[in-house]
């Protein structure tokens, strides 16, 4: 592009052009208002808001091709570079000083901050799972949300018909969420790339039209109810006190914090569990199996490599830990139903793994925290920021602010993917090394075609 | 050790290769030559399992008399179990893995043995270790035969292109193969690559292993090959030593054309 300086007629067209393509999309988003008035609901009109925004995108795209004039296509890459260097060299002191913050999270106190972070261990632990699957295989899975479907009703089903405890089925649900993986894998051997993805894709709404069908087993649209809470050591967590709760046993006042907490540390320990079997595999035959297979699937057959059983173990043990996520989530809630297994549960979990890198055990933790933590953090700075803005000028816009937290979100996905299409942490470690081992970069790294 | 015999393979109303038979013997290198779409790839591709051949029979005799029939092998078996190997026309390394991953993933089978079903060695319980520092052994000595040791830790898409297609013989060595096809080698390769690639072949024979060999490069063929098949159309037009080839008046007429025989088809 020829755009050298910031107000050249091109420069000036194309932003003009991006500012009409937003009064365009924006009109009806932000420029329309409904309010509810004592005739019901009335259109209202906000231009201000509009022209802000308007105005927005017209100086950053000018600023943006100011900039791009300006930096050549060299430099970009050698800052590129930098950057996973700084990011390799930080993930060392990163990676101890997250599990630190892990482990000392409860003790802030805050039923708030505890809450969130099950949430979003719940979503590192199912990302860590999905990375087996999508990062090592290079299989892209849609439907990753079926076997977290599956895990949750095997231990809802079990532990309310069976009467069987949290820790026997835990194993059953993975077990069961495993074969499920088999299941779809069988079908979907032959497939690649986006016929994969459909496929896999169908398999997630298969489960959860399931669900809410077969209404004698599962309790149809309205779920299972009561779900029984796990014990530590055969101690429940229960606010009466009695001699066989955690509270009566330890002698101290029960406070429902510390059966949140208990299930915080739960959590932390599948996710590291999920995190550590991955590691180790990764460093074994079979993980480099699945690597391999992202690589170059005839190369992997041409070599004596199973490549049936290897992508079956791959669907099966990614399939196992979003088992373990699930029991975990449905003793967490005592309540599931097949609203909480939708497509957007596996997308959100694809998004956290493509976005911290694929294959990146790291990027994901950080992907998870950015996309599940950060969403939240979002929305209590907009509404602080709401707050704020106490004049006549911002009326209208401040108290919705919090809304637009999904837009900004969004916007910060785009540039994210823009700015580092290969996800957060994108090199690959290598699994073995005669003398020392070194990161490969990116860009020689497959992605896989399933 | 290898007889094809009446070999077929049609693709919908084309018959790629029609009624071939040859045999390549133990411990000779067997070049397979012929003009371009003579099918030289298509009986690859169905003595390496990738195709299954409409009619006909493969069999493989290993030196302690086990007989296998590679026509109804499926494809990971035959370079598992009949030991098997071969290289590819385009290179087809593990390009985001480095050199010493490609060579040990080539060792798949015998370490996955080691690990106990993949569960023991999870929890650190099998002789997993000892069977990875042999794995790493023998890769050393294919890096080394390949003078790529050096390189030992860089990715193997970052290898200039010479290197990549000894790192594909290399690889293809690690699953101790009884006999190695290798489709075209010389490809791309200047004329000191292709020096050091007949040195190495000739090597890779000495260890007793017997090679099958696509080349249009007709230096490296005529130098090292003990045995030659010459294709055309699908079809077996001569079959002998470089000596016997090179007169051979059918051979010179597919290379060169031949105005009736062209008239006739």
């Amino acid at each position: 592009m020829q755009a050298a300086k910031p107000l050249h007629p091109v420069s000036l067209r194309d932003a003009g052009l991006s500012a009409l393509v937003t009064l365009g999309l924006f009109a009806p988003l932000v420029g329309l208002v409904t309010e509810s008035t004592d005739h019901g609901l009335v259109l209202g009109w906000r231009p201000i808001a509009l022209a802000v925004v308007t105005a927005i995108v017209f100086f950053g795209r000018l600023l943006i091709l100011a900039l791009r004039a300006r930096r050549a296509s060299t430099a970009e890459r050698r800052a590129n570079s930098a950057w996973a260097e700084a990011l390799s060299r930080a993930g060392t002191y990163l990676t101890p000083a997250l599990i630190i913050a892990a482990l000392a999270l409860p003790l802030t106190g805050s039923r708030y901050y505890v809450d969130l972070g099950t949430l979003v261990l719940t979503y590192i632990m199912l990302g860590w799972g999905l990375n087996i699957v999508v990062g090592l295989a290079g299989l892209l899975d849609l439907g990753y949300v079926a076997f977290y479907a599956v895990g949750a009703y095997s231990y809802a089903i079990l532990a309310t018909s069976l009467h069987l405890g949290f820790w026997v089925c835990l194993p059953l649900a993975g077990i069961l969420a495993a074969f499920a993986g088999m299941l779809l894998g069988f079908p979907v051997l032959r497939l690649r790339g986006d016929y994969l993805a459909i496929v896999t894709l169908a398999f997630g709404e298969i489960i959860r039209v399931v669900l809410i069908n077969w209404v004698s087993l599962t309790g149809g649209p309205n779920g299972i109810t009561d779900i029984p809470r796990p014990t530590l050591f055969g101690l429940r967590f229960s606010m009466d006190g009695g001699d066989d709760t955690f509270a009566g046993f330890f002698d101290i006042e029960p406070a429902t914090i510390q059966r949140v907490i208990f299930l915080y540390y739960l959590i932390l320990a599948l996710a590291f569990l999920t995190n550590w079997v991955t590691l180790r595999l990764r460093r074994l035959p079979l993980g480099r199996a699945w690597e391999a297979l992202r690589e170059d699937e005839v190369a992997c057959r041409s070599l004596g490599i199973n490549v049936r059983n290897t992508k079956l173990t791959a669907f099966a043990t990614g399939a196992m830990f979003a088992g373990f996520a699930g029991a975990f989530f449905a003793t967490r809630q005592a309540f599931i139903s097949p609203e909480s297994f939708t497509f957007i549960e596996s997308a959100t979990v694809l998004a956290i793994v493509v976005l911290g890198g694929l294959g990146s055990q790291l990027g994901v933790a950080l992907a998870a925290i950015v996309m599940v933590g950060g969403l939240e953090a979002l929305r209590d700075f907009l509404s602080f920021l709401g707050d704020q803005m106490d004049s006549g000028f911002f009326a209208g816009v401040a108290n919705e602010l919090p809304m637009f937290r999904m837009l900004i979100f969004g916007l910060a996905l785009v540039v994210m993917m823009v700015l580092r299409p290969r996800g957060l942490v994108s090199g690959r470690t290598p699994t073995v090394a005669l003398t020392d081992r070194k990161e490969i970069a990116a860009d020689l790294v497959a992605q896989g075609r399933g | 050790m290898l007889e094809v015999s009446g070999l077929t393979m049609v693709f919908g109303g084309l018959k790629a290769v029609d009624d071939l038979r040859f045999s390549a013997s133990e411990g000779n290198i067997t070049a397979v030559i012929g003009p371009n779409g003579a099918g030289k790839t298509t009986v690859f591709n169905c003595i390496t399992g990738f195709y299954k051949p409409t009619s006909g029979s493969i069999a493989l005799t290993h030196a302690d008399g086990t007989r296998h029939h590679l026509q109804r092998m499926p494809g990971h078996k035959i370079a598992a179990i009949a030991k098997v190997a071969r290289t590819f026309q385009n290179v087809r390394l593990f390009a985001g893995m480095t050199v010493l991953e490609n060579l040990l993933i080539a060792q798949h089978n015998t370490l996955m043995s080691a690990t106990g079903f993949g569960v023991l060695a999870v929890l650190g319980l099998s002789g997993y270790k000892r069977a990875e520092a042999r794995a790493i052994e023998k890769a050393r000595f294919w890096l080394d035969a390949i003078g790529l040791t050096e390189r030992a830790d860089d990715p193997a898409g970052a290898l200039p292109y010479g290197a990549q297609r000894r790192l594909e013989i290399a690889r293809a060595m690690c699953i101790d193969p009884v006999l190695l096809c290798l489709d075209e080698p010389a490809a791309g390769l200047n004329p000191r690559e292709s020096q050091e690639l007949n040195q190495l072949l000739l090597r890779i024979r000495q260890g007793g292993c017997s090679i099958l060999l696509i080349e249009h490069d007709m230096g490296v063929v005529m130098r090292i090959s003990d045995h030659i098949v010459v294709l055309d159309r699908g079809k077996k037009i001569a079959d002998g030593t470089p000596a016997d080839i090179r007169a051979d008046p059918a051979v010179i007429a597919a290379y060169l054309g031949d105005g009736e025989e062209e008239d006739a088809a």
